[in-house]
């Protein structure tokens, strides 16, 4: 007879809690969402509770990051694009590279189809991702770990990056049912990969809910076994947005140019909207679009 | 109708490169204007593709980030980003793709990466995003940015995405089969690539633009085609729909995308 297994399913638990528990100071870290769902919140959390030397680890660094980095949270930047989109220039992050404020960074830089096969790589339980990639670039003479492999089949030459399998993942997504599953729909991005090819994840949701109810049969669920702690976080991915809920704040993209540009404005700007809030502060950006 | 501004004139020669049957994967600011421009005048089959993984959007204002939802709820489909550069461009589904950048050189090289050392930069620039591969995985790639000799440089401190590399057939000695850039949309005037040499050359005037002012935008001294042709003056409807997309875009999203 099989012994008896015990599920581990996700803990539905305050934000609070979940990244004390989960997110320790040297980890590597992914919070994905590619524009949509992006988990604000919870790197605002990370914030708060002081946790620092992290290597982080997502595609479009975003204003996320570039909040990280400039709170000195950030040993090392794993990303593929860092510009605000359609805005300009990172300032806490260009700071952090041109000229070590707050401290020095290291970067590992690749494409995005180097970052979004190593997700899939990782998710999938292999140590690297093979694919067509990087031809005629510098990239992998400033990146030792963009490497190639000779197809046994047809000789051709293919780049290979290492699989990511950060410490910890960190999403933002739509629903929670009460057995921890996780529902996202509209873009779709990493996350599911990065949950899956993470040790332990949290994710962030707009709303939790008894039963999900009638839903096309190809909504993207992530099993609540796959995850390890839940919070509720209405408007947790604001300004990005929440499909069906609220918004990007495109606005506020705009702003953010100005606040980040100078490091005494955006210090200011962060001791009031962050250190001194509360995941609950958050609420009022939620379903209001 | 107010003569076309330089910027607009560069738009809607970019845009006039597109087809309607292209499957065309768009860059964030200048390409997305002008792909949305033929979609909304002579190419109104086109697919266009962002590396949010939106297939066939059809957005009403101009996306100010790739993956803003406007390009989610118009689009035919939306798949993950790992198969959307896996199967979609990859895969070799993609005619066109339309880039930007910071810094062009005379093989149409692209650099979106750093001005000066890499470790040490003067200016650190976004990076590749999805732009390396897109540069060697779509049939063709075009290319729109204003001229400048601070864009368009004789070297480039760091190449993100290969144009036509050293020159020549340097692509298919790296068993790349794709084109690469065949053509170059600016605010002064439209090149392509030598057939062999595979260098840039002036292929097109703006109106009543000269062709000192194009060297003067240029690092390196320009080839010139032997016949260069003026482009056509952008037609009423051209600037009508591509002014009409900017208001609704300003206010939408406070900005002209």
């Amino acid at each position: 007879m099989r012994p008896i297994r015990e599920l581990p399913v996700a803990t539905l638990m305050s934000l609070k809690d979940a990244v004390a528990a989960h997110v320790r100071s040297g980890d590597s870290v992914a919070m994905e969402g590619f524009t949509h769902l992006i988990p604000f919140a919870a790197s605002h959390e990370i914030i708060r509770q002081g946790i620092k030397d992290l290597t982080l680890i997502r595609m479009t660094p975003d204003l996320i990051y570039d909040q990280l980095i400039g709170m000195g949270a950030a040993r090392k930047l794993i990303f593929s694009w860092g510009g605000n989109p359609g805005v300009g220039s990172l300032h806490r992050l260009r700071d952090a590279v041109e000229a070590g404020w707050p401290g020095p960074l290291e970067l590992e830089e690749h494409s995005h189809a180097a970052m979004a096969n190593a997700y899939e790589a990782g998710a999938a339980n292999l140590p690297f991702a093979v694919f067509r990639g990087y031809v005629g670039t510098d990239l992998p003479k400033v990146n030792a770990t963009i490497k190639s492999v000779t197809c046994p089949y047809t000789g051709e030459q293919l780049a290979t990056v290492p699989a990511i399998r950060p410490d910890v993942s960190i999403i933002h997504a739509l629903k929670a049912d009460r057995r921890g599953n996780v529902l996202l729909e509209g873009i779709l991005g990493v996350q599911k990969e990065a949950v899956l090819a993470a040790r332990k994840s949290i994710v962030t949701v707009e709303e939790t809910v008894d039963d999900f109810g009638p839903r096309n049969a190809n909504t993207v669920i992530l099993p609540g076994w796959t995850v390890t702690a839940i919070a509720a976080v209405p408007g947790g991915a604001f300004p990005s947005y929440a499909h069906g809920y609220y918004k990007r704040n495109n606005a506020f993209y705009i702003t953010w140019d100005k606040i980040a540009r100078d490091r005494e404005t955006f210090q200011a700007w962060m001791t009031e909207h962050v250190l001194n809030k509360r995941p609950e502060d958050y609420a009022q950006h939620g379903r209001a679009a | 109708m107010i003569p076309a501004t330089p910027t607009e004139m560069m738009t809607v020669a970019a845009a006039r490169a597109l087809q309607s049957t292209d499957v065309c994967f768009v860059g964030i600011g200048a390409p997305s204007a002008a792909c949305n421009l033929a979609r909304l005048t002579h190419a109104p089959g086109i697919t266009l593709i962002y590396e949010s993984g939106t297939i066939g959007t059809e957005p009403d204002v101009l996306p100010l980030s790739i993956g803003d939802g406007e390009l989610c709820d118009t689009a035919l489909t939306t798949v993950a980003v790992p198969e959307m550069f896996r199967y979609w461009l990859q895969g070799g589904r993609i005619t066109v793709g339309f880039l930007g950048g910071a810094q062009i050189d005379k093989f149409a090289n692209l650099n979106t990466t750093v001005v000066g050392d890499y470790a040490k930069p003067k200016v650190r620039l976004p990076g590749g995003g999805g732009a390396p591969e897109i540069a060697t995985h779509c049939g063709e790639v075009f290319i729109t940015m204003a001229m400048g000799n601070r864009a368009f440089v004789s070297k480039l401190p760091f190449i993100t995405s290969m144009g036509h590399g050293e020159g020549g057939d340097h692509r298919l000695r790296l068993g790349v089969k794709t084109k690469g850039p065949t053509r170059v949309m600016t605010d002064l005037c439209i090149l392509e690539p030598d057939p062999v040499s595979r260098e840039l050359m002036v292929t097109s005037l703006h109106p009543g633009v000269t062709r000192e002012q194009v060297q003067e935008g240029c690092g390196w001294p320009l080839q010139w085609a032997v016949d260069v042709a003026t482009t056509p003056v952008p037609a009423d409807e051209e600037l009508t729909v591509l002014r009409d997309m900017h208001a609704r875009t300003k206010k939408a999203h406070g900005v002209a995308g």
